[in-house]
């Protein structure tokens, strides 16, 4: 079998070594238009506050590709896809043929028109490592920066700043940063910390305008009419599946490329995987876009078992978050901000003083979601619970116990779950 | 693959385990030095759990995951399985971003947050039988081969 992966990070990745699994003959070939090998590309905001260095970025041992006979093309952009000639061709003009593809391209930046934004030299995105380099790279020149976006991304651009001593600001549109996984509690902690670092945090607003002359920044203009004086600014707000190549191919894109539970698209042989997917969600089996790094491995690995001919099924994407901000580690998990109503249940633990939070979310006895600041040592008993689908109602009083362990499960759940033999693959 | 597994009914609770694998990850191997006098003392990568004043108790440790998914969670690509199936972690390309204490099922991975870097256990390279399972005074964990699907 002849493989194609479009795309070369953490998706690609989980797809060679479920190919390899299957398939040990079969041809792969990867065409990334990065010029790097796979790097973790959470990574960039470290490299660019200094934390990484360029050597550590790589994220597979160096023989990789060799050893899994993977047909490496860095710096080359696939620019459409021929379904019924099962082709792929390249910018330049070559051609690829395949005998199963993977989509695994992931996400790009999404930048809204904002006025007075052509022109200017220093807007940047912030999701490559290209981008991190960069702006490093003029940092000299760098004092003080708008970051539009309080997301991920945005946070991690505005700490990756704040380390190399440049003055920061967040615009973001919510009522709290990292609106999609905090609730306001856990918000207000950490915008509280990176306040007190320096770090103003506006919510509820936006950039409408960037103002200057020529290439020159002097700030930006809110939607509330406030003025932020910077020199540079960067635009956070959030990633598109990357499938704008796929027109005209036949292939299904909603939001992302639609994918059923073995990853295989609308189109026979055509398989999508991470960021760019659109795939079932764990609770309740909505399709969309989960654009998060477990999840990406975990589809590009049914995506190659599958396209290999193994056999093996998508339990559904879980959005789960590890994000440490001004030294205050924070996970997040599942629903955090259910809807009101008295299908869920919630259980809370603050200590604002101490930085920690914990919350628990129930529905119908069994755990759907938490979040956890300051105190996060083994979160990931709670990740187990929720995909087990454990009715946690015996011991639903230990759960916000930092100490929460097996120990206080029922004895038979806790020897299925925790012993003698380990968990199913 | 031989694993460590743990049997409740006979844990005391001494936490022993956790002492034999701070000091076979210590630098001068022994419990007086490493506790006293290194700097950096190295945490312990198995956990006891106990309640009601030690009534139950006993010692986690990882899986060695035939699908781990510290693995795949981890964003620096530290966390490799070997050709042994042993889940190891590189402490050097580690980031201490949590994503394995997010991610690990088993609450395996520890946080050693004066380091900033995540630790696991390692199956103790340097020794035939895991460090934790020969302190054990009563053979409360045992290290035998296992069929993890
Ligand atoms: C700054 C930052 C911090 C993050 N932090 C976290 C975190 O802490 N935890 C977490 O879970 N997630 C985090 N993420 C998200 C995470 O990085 C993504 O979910 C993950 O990288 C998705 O992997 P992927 O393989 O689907 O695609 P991507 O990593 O996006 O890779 C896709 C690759 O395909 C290439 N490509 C695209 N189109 C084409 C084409 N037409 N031809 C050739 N090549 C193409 C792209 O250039 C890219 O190299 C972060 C992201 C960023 C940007
Ligand atoms: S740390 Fe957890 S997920 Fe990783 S191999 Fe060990 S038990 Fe499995
Ligand atoms: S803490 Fe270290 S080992 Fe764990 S996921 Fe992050 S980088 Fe990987």
């Amino acid at each position: 079998m002849n493989y194609v992966i479009i795309g070369n990070s953490v998706a690609a990745v989980g797809a060679i070594r479920g190919i390899r699994k299957v398939d040990s003959e079969g041809t792969i070939t990867v065409i990334s238009r990065e010029r790097h090998v796979a790097y973790g590309r959470p990574l960039i905001s470290y490299l660019l506050g200094g934390a990484v260095t360029e050597k550590r970025m790589p994220y597979l041992p160096a023989d990789f590709y060799e050893k899994n006979r993977v047909n490496l093309l860095l710096g080359r952009e696939v620019v459409s896809v021929d379904s019924e000639a099962s082709q792929v061709k390249l910018a330049g003009g070559d051609v690829i043929p395949y005998g199963r593809l993977l989509i695994a391209t992931g996400g790009d930046p999404f930048v809204p028109p904002i006025e007075g934004m052509a022109g200017k030299e220093r807007v940047f995105t912030f999701t490559t490592w290209d981008d991190a380099a960069r702006i490093k790279g003029m940092s000299a020149d760098i004092r003080k920066v708008v970051v539009v976006g309080g997301g991920l991304i945005g946070l991690k651009a505005a700490e990756g700043l704040h380390q190399i001593d440049k003055q920061v600001t967040i615009v973001e549109l919510a009522d709290r940063i990292l609106s999609a996984a905090f609730d306001l509690n856990a918000g207000r902690i950490v915008a509280k910390k990176m306040k007190a670092n320096g770090i103003d945090v506006i919510n509820g607003d936006t950039a409408v305008r960037i103002d200057g002359e020529g290439e020159e920044i002097i700030g930006v203009t809110l939607k509330s009419g406030d003025f932020i004086p910077c020199d540079t600014v960067i635009v956070a707000i959030g990633v598109r599946p990357a499938a704008s190549f796929l027109k005209g191919s036949g292939i299904e894109v909603n939001r992302g490329v639609v994918v059923d539970d073995t990853m295989r698209t609308s189109v026979p042989n055509v398989y999508a995987a991470g960021d760019v997917a659109e795939a079932r969600d764990f609770f309740y089996g909505k399709k969309l876009p989960m654009p998060i790094w477990p999840d990406a491995y975990i589809q590009g690995d049914i995506a190659g078992i599958s396209m290999a001919g193994g056999e093996i099924e998508y339990q559904g994407g879980l959005l789960m978050n590890s994000i440490e901000l001004f030294k205050i580690p924070t996970i997040s998990m599942g629903i955090t901000n259910p809807d009101p109503g008295d299908r869920y249940e919630v259980l809370t633990y603050l200590d604002l003083g101490a930085s920690v939070y914990r919350k628990i979310v129930l529905e119908e006895g069994r755990l759907v979601g938490a979040v956890l600041l300051g105190k996060v040592d083994r979160a990931g008993i709670f990740a187990g619970l929720i995909r087990q689908r454990v009715e946690v109602a015996p011991f639903k009083d230990h759960l916000l116990d930092p100490e929460f362990g097996f120990v206080h499960l029922p004895k038979e759940m806790r020897t299925t779950l925790f012993s003698p033999e380990g968990k199913a693959a | 693959m031989k694993r460590v597994y743990s049997l409740e009914d006979v844990c005391i609770g001494c936490h022993l385990c956790e002492v034999a694998c701070i000091t076979e990850h210590s630098r001068s191997k022994d419990p007086v030095r490493a506790f006293l006098h290194e700097e950096n003392r190295p945490i312990a990568r198995c956990t006891v759990e106990e309640r009601d004043g030690g009534i139950l108790s006993f010692s986690t440790n990882c899986r060695h995951c035939d699908e781990p998914d510290c693995l795949r969670a981890c964003v620096s690509g530290a966390i490799q399985k070997d050709e042994a199936g042993v889940v190891r972690m590189d402490t050097e390309q580690c980031i201490g971003c949590w994503s394995c204490v997010m991610a690990c099922p088993y609450g395996a991975v520890q946080r050693n947050v004066k380091a900033k870097k995540a630790n696991k256990c390692d199956m103790c390279p340097d020794r035939e039988v895991p460090a934790c399972v020969c302190a054990c005074p009563n053979r409360a964990l045992v290290f035998k081969e296992g069929t993890p699907k």
